[in-house]
């Protein structure tokens, strides 16, 4: 229980998806306009990971491993994925509509979303079985739907502030981005 | 318009460079950089990786049939990075260390897959060989540059040789994550900086983003599945 809790500590914040591994930078930076459609991809993005780095892990450990085609991984799971967001799709759409309708449109951009492949591979490499593997799923997702939601906060409050002209636009995010991730290196000593 | 290959090379390079122009393929970008050769060593992985997928997938582009077409290019990328992987694991073991994880992930690179949607599924197999090796080397000297500056100020050196003065304090904050936000943010507003004082080149098309992710919602890597779905709601009615 104790290890579960450490990876979802280290996955979600010491070792936050965005700020210190650099994954999932184009949602990050492309869908973080204004908090309410931040929180949907976060939404979105949770749903899709935890399931995806379920599967994935379960692939691993009773197909891929046991027959030694462990260097077909990144093919197989880039597919899994892909295959998943749009079973997840369909599925969401059919039975939870009301889901569906406030995630929908980030679904389909999620499969070109790096996070997701480099957490299934992540968990490979770490050896995570596959209850660690969707609890680390869930711990990064996690992270990143905190992450993206503070930095549309912030780019809320800046829309009215003068910002200096050639800053305008991609820099000035940029620079909100590294100071988060300054903050964010508070959390290295935790664990 | 009548490519030709040179003409492809100077447009990956200078025009539409993938990372300063169009601004794809944040992830690696920012990872990779803590050293100028590292940098130039994912640069070139990604430009093979680039150079072969836009040749097979050109001359693919006539047997796969449309609607299955996203999930196809995406099987010729992974296996190419699955080359690519095991030829580094054998020749160039420290730099597949040091790349590490980042190594598979250029599957989901957009540029990658960006390319091959924009250029090479509508071109020949030599141009889009051509604009794949000139895509890639306008990455690779980005990245490049990037790292070099991260490297220059984080660690004194560069390409791993000393040549700060001894007295030389590095700011390491540079090489660990803030930094890399910080440097592609000047980059970008030095290069917003110059654009704005020759507004000549205010109409220069970018086939596959509008030149800020800010705005485009992932117009280049998400917007492809995007339409992709968007087709089958429309065909399921």
């Amino acid at each position: 229980m104790q290890d579960l809790l450490l990876i979802i500590i280290g996955s979600a914040l010491v070792n936050n998806v965005v700020l210190s591994q650099f994954l999932g930078l184009c949602p990050f930076l492309g869908v973080s306009k204004k908090v309410e459609t931040a929180g949907g991809m976060g939404a979105a993005v949770i749903f899709v990971i935890t399931i995806a780095s379920c599967v994935a892990s379960l692939i691993y450990q009773f197909i891929l491993d046991p027959l030694g085609l462990s260097y077909l991984q990144t093919i197989v799971f880039i597919l899994v994925i892909a295959a998943l967001v749009q079973f997840v799709e369909m599925f969401l759409k059919k039975s939870m509509p009301a889901l569906y309708e406030s995630l929908g449109v980030y679904l389909p951009l999620i499969t070109t979303n790096c996070a997701v492949l480099g957490v299934a591979l992540n968990n490979v490499q770490y050896g995570y079985n596959v209850l660690q593997s969707t609890i680390n799923g869930f711990g990064t997702s996690f992270g990143f739907t905190v992450s993206i939601v503070i930095l549309a906060g912030i780019r809320e409050n800046m829309e009215f502030n003068d910002i200096p002209e050639s800053f305008r636009g991609m820099p000035i995010v940029l620079v909100s981005a590294g100071l988060m991730a300054i903050a964010f290196f508070g959390f290295s000593g935790v664990i | 318009m009548n490519p030709n290959p040179i003409e492809r090379l100077t447009n990956g390079i200078i025009k539409e460079n993938p990372t300063f122009v169009l601004m794809l393929g944040m992830c690696p970008t920012l990872a990779v950089t803590t050293s100028a050769s590292n940098g130039a060593g994912m640069g070139l992985t990604t430009a093979a990786v680039l150079m072969f997928s836009n040749m097979l997938i050109s001359l693919l582009r006539n047997f796969i049939p449309d609607r299955v077409r996203i999930p196809g290019y995406i099987v010729v990328i992974a296996s190419l990075v699955t080359v690519v992987q095991f030829v580094l694991q054998a020749y160039m073991p420290s730099l597949n260390d040091s790349l590490g994880l980042y190594i598979p992930l250029i599957v989901v690179n957009c540029i990658i897959l960006g390319r091959a949607e924009a250029f090479a599924s509508k071109n020949g197999p030599i141009n889009s060989f051509f604009d794949g090796l000139g895509m890639g080397l306008g990455f690779t000297i980005a990245l490049t540059i990037l790292g070099g500056f991260r490297e220059l100020i984080g660690a004194g050196t560069l390409f791993g040789a000393s040549v700060m003065p001894e007295a030389y304090e590095p700011a390491t904050i540079f090489i660990l994550a803030p930094g890399a936000f910080f440097v592609l943010s000047c980059l970008v507003a030095i290069q917003n900086k110059v654009k704005n004082r020759k507004p000549k080149d205010s109409s220069a098309p970018a086939p596959s983003c509008d030149h800020d992710c800010s705005t485009c919602g992932n117009g280049a890597c998400g917007g492809k599945f995007f339409d992709l779905t968007v087709d089958d709601k429309k065909d399921n009615k």
